[in-house]
């Protein structure tokens, strides 16, 4: 009896729980819901699949990169999508980054090392405003966990390119996208097909590209989810079974309560 | 009550100075609890423990978090992705916010449903409203230490609301602010108070178990305790249920932290502030949202105001609105029936809360805000005297009433087989 009671009170819990949960739904601000895709790093036991983020970081590197910086990102960090310390050297020696002051007290700048972060393209906003036609490019090291839909949104967004449907006018220097809210984007499509070319000889269409560029940002948002789902399966194990204990003390010393 | 003996002489030595051992001996181990309390009854310890996951998080938070505009939003991330396991602490305090306020929405409910506000607990009652007020204050300015979008745009909304105030709310929301608008000396005095008043919820805390111990809990028959045979101590049987409820606890709180540990918050607070750009939507945290439709259902900016205010407010005086001498519900057929429609309005003003202030949300929240009162300034006056309520059975220890066909069915079945 009490177990049933318990059972009712779990129920209830767990009916609260869902309604607190808003976010669960996915559609994007702009109203059209966006399609949910297949993760690899979704899910109790999702990992990354350090070959997307590979890709993924490419495109980030040869494309978006013009226009987004990338501030929470070290070089270093590029370990996790299994890049090794020489490698990493190497992608840093290709940028310069600002220093100093030195002991003349001047400024000054030097090739990148690895504890570096992402040099920005843009040297404030307003040079960024600047070179985007009045439009901020945002900083994209947070994207998934900063729009409702997450890595989805990020992919139908940047596949979502169309032709304006007709009737609906598109303001100058702005582009149609089908996922973005308002539906006009200061961004241009900012992938083609074969615009990058993947190492691993995958065939780079839009659609590819978006996807890993996607999984690339869910790894630079939280470059520690496997971390944390390993170490949460490993801490609910440990609850349940300590739970299942408390349980069976709590009926052995209730059980001469009249 | 007699004197515990202590084997320990160290103890025994200490004690004789400093009867500390004594006063846990006494508060925690012969502590007579009523020995019907049901599940329900887990959450008050359950709410003590999680304040201290918040403060013991919120300290670790605190060694690496940044109070300023330019750097606080940064130093948020650098704990979620360079101080070790800082990832794990911010999750862990950030949906530990949610559940702190599950736990103690429960925690009142219960209170609502088995009339633990009536005499003698009104004081205790009360200081349970106060710990509520200062758990919101607390969960609003720590909600603003991210710095993020929703942070900015939510500080502004509230603390504008006090503007409404005649006469002094101008000087009100300037002395909040520190300035003119929400800035830096906002943030720095939000910091300031989002670490002083944990404090004070433990120190009212300390209160609400004091006067808790004076009657000891209430229970789910709301009869009063008539001797020994109504008692178990507090110490193992309730230890060890409320351990087992903790573990139930911790396990779903797992499961969100690390999980979903991001779908209790809003997306917009991942946007570092800005002054300038306004988010689409300013919406509060979740247990903000019953008070907020409450404040938007009144056209009026100050009797919304108000309003949101009294909503509170109500529970403070609770005890001698509702005058029925029968605490539990299980023996008030109405009020039992209007305890759930209540919760279903509650339910309702936090979905209304979460959306526009449009159309018929507007029509919604205003129905149902004006439910929240009339419950509280009418429904329950009236039950008091109008409600015929069954019969009490005689104790706990023998919850059947002799004769009492009403008691009978509402004790549990395995409770008249074994008393
Ligand atoms: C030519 C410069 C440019 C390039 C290249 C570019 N972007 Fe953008 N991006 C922008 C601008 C400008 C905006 C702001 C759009 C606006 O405010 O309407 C933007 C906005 C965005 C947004 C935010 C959309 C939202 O919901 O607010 C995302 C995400 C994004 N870009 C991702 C990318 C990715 C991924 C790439 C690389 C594949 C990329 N961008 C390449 C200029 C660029
Ligand atoms: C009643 C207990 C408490 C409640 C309800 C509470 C609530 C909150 C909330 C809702 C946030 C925002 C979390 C986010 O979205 O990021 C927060 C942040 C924070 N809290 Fe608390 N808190 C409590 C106790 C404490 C204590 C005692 C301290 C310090 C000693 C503390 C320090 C911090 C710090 C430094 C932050 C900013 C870091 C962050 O945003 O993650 N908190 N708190």
């Amino acid at each position: 009896m009490v177990l049933q009671r318990f059972v009712r009170g779990l129920l209830f819990l767990g009916v609260s729980l869902l309604i607190l949960f808003p976010n669960v739904s996915v559609k994007a601000a702009g109203g059209i819901a966006v399609p949910e895709q297949d993760w690899s790093f979704s899910g109790v036991f999702g990992t990354f699949d350090r070959g997307e983020l590979q890709r993924g970081f490419h495109v980030y590197k040869e494309v978006c990169a013009g226009c987004h910086s990338l501030n929470y990102v070290a070089f270093r960090n590029l370990g996790d999508l299994g890049f090794n310390g020489e490698e990493i050297k190497v992608i840093a020696k290709e940028y310069e980054v600002e220093d100093g002051p030195n002991n003349d007290g001047e400024m000054f700048t030097r090739t990148a090392i690895p504890s570096d972060t992402w040099p920005a393209p843009y040297p404030n906003d307003n040079a960024a405003r600047a070179g985007n036609n009045g439009a901020l490019p945002p900083d994209l090291s947070l994207m998934v966990d900063a729009r409702v839909g997450g890595a989805d949104y990020l992919y139908a967004l940047l596949s979502g390119y169309h032709e304006a449907p007709k009737g609906q006018e598109v303001a100058d220097g702005m582009y149609y996208n089908a996922y973005y809210p308002g539906n006009q984007i200061a961004m241009p499509s900012p992938l083609s097909d074969d615009g990058v070319e993947y190492g691993d000889g995958t065939k780079a269409t839009i659609n590819q590209q978006a996807r890993d560029v996607s999984a690339f940002l869910a790894w630079a948002t939280e470059p520690n989810m496997e971390q944390r789902k390993r170490m949460g399966v490993k801490v609910l194990i440990f609850l349940i079974v300590m739970t299942g204990l408390f349980y069976v003390s709590k009926r052995r010393i209730w059980a001469d309560v009249h | 009550m007699s004197e515990p003996k202590f084997n320990n002489s160290l103890v025994r030595w200490i004690d004789h100075r400093l009867p500390v051992f004594t006063f846990m001996h006494h508060e925690m181990h012969e502590y007579p609890t009523p020995k019907n309390l049901n599940y329900w009854w887990n959450f008050g310890s359950l709410a003590g423990i999680v304040l201290v996951i918040m403060i013991m998080s919120g300290i670790v938070l605190a060694m690496h978090y940044t109070a300023h505009v330019d750097h606080a939003f940064q130093s948020v991330e650098r704990i979620m992705r360079d101080v070790n396991y800082g990832w794990l602490v911010r999750y862990i305090h950030a949906n530990g916010a949610s559940f702190f306020f599950i736990v103690v929405y429960i925690h009142i409910f219960r209170g609502l449903y088995y009339g633990s506000y009536k005499a003698p607990r009104e004081l205790l009652w009360m200081l349970g409203v106060v710990i509520l007020i200062l758990m919101m204050a607390t969960a609003f300015m720590g909600y603003v230490l991210p710095w993020g979008q929703m942070s900015f745009w939510g500080a502004t909304v509230i603390t504008n609301l006090f503007s409404a105030i005649p006469l002094v709310g101008e000087s009100i929301v300037t002395l909040l602010w520190g300035g003119f608008s929400v800035d830096n000396p906002t943030l720095n005095r939000f910091y300031a108070l989002h670490y002083l008043l944990p404090f004070v919820i433990v120190g009212v805390v300390v209160l609400h178990i004091v006067a808790l111990h004076r009657f000891g809990s209430n229970n789910p028959l709301g009869i009063d305790v008539r001797g020994n045979q109504d008692t178990i101590s507090f110490h193992p049987y309730y230890t060890v249920k409320d351990a087992f409820g903790l573990g139930v606890f911790l396990i779903l709180l797992s499961a969100v932290v690390f999980f979903l540990p991001n779908s209790m918050g809003h997306p917009d607070n991942y946007i570092p502030a800005n002054p300038m750009v306004t988010p689409a939507h300013i919406v509060p945290e979740w247990y903000f949202l019953p008070f907020y439709a409450i404040l938007r259902a009144i056209p009026d900016k100050l009797f919304g105001v108000l309003a949101m205010f009294a909503a509170i407010g109500v529970l403070f005086i609770l005890p001698w609105l509702d005058r029925s001498p029968v605490r539990s519900a299980t023996f008030r057929p109405i009020y039992k029936v209007m305890f759930w429609v209540f919760l279903l309005d509650c339910v309702a003003l936090t979905w209304l809360g979460a959306k526009p202030a449009e159309g018929i949300y507007v029509i919604l929240s205003r129905l149902f805000t004006a439910y929240y009162f009339f419950h509280f300034l009418i429904l329950l006056p009236a039950l008091s005297i109008f409600e015929t309520p069954r019969s009490l059975p005689k104790s706990i220890g023998r919850p059947v009433l002799d004769g009492g066909g009403g008691a009978m069915a509402a004790a549990p079945a395995a409770t008249r087989e074994r008393s």
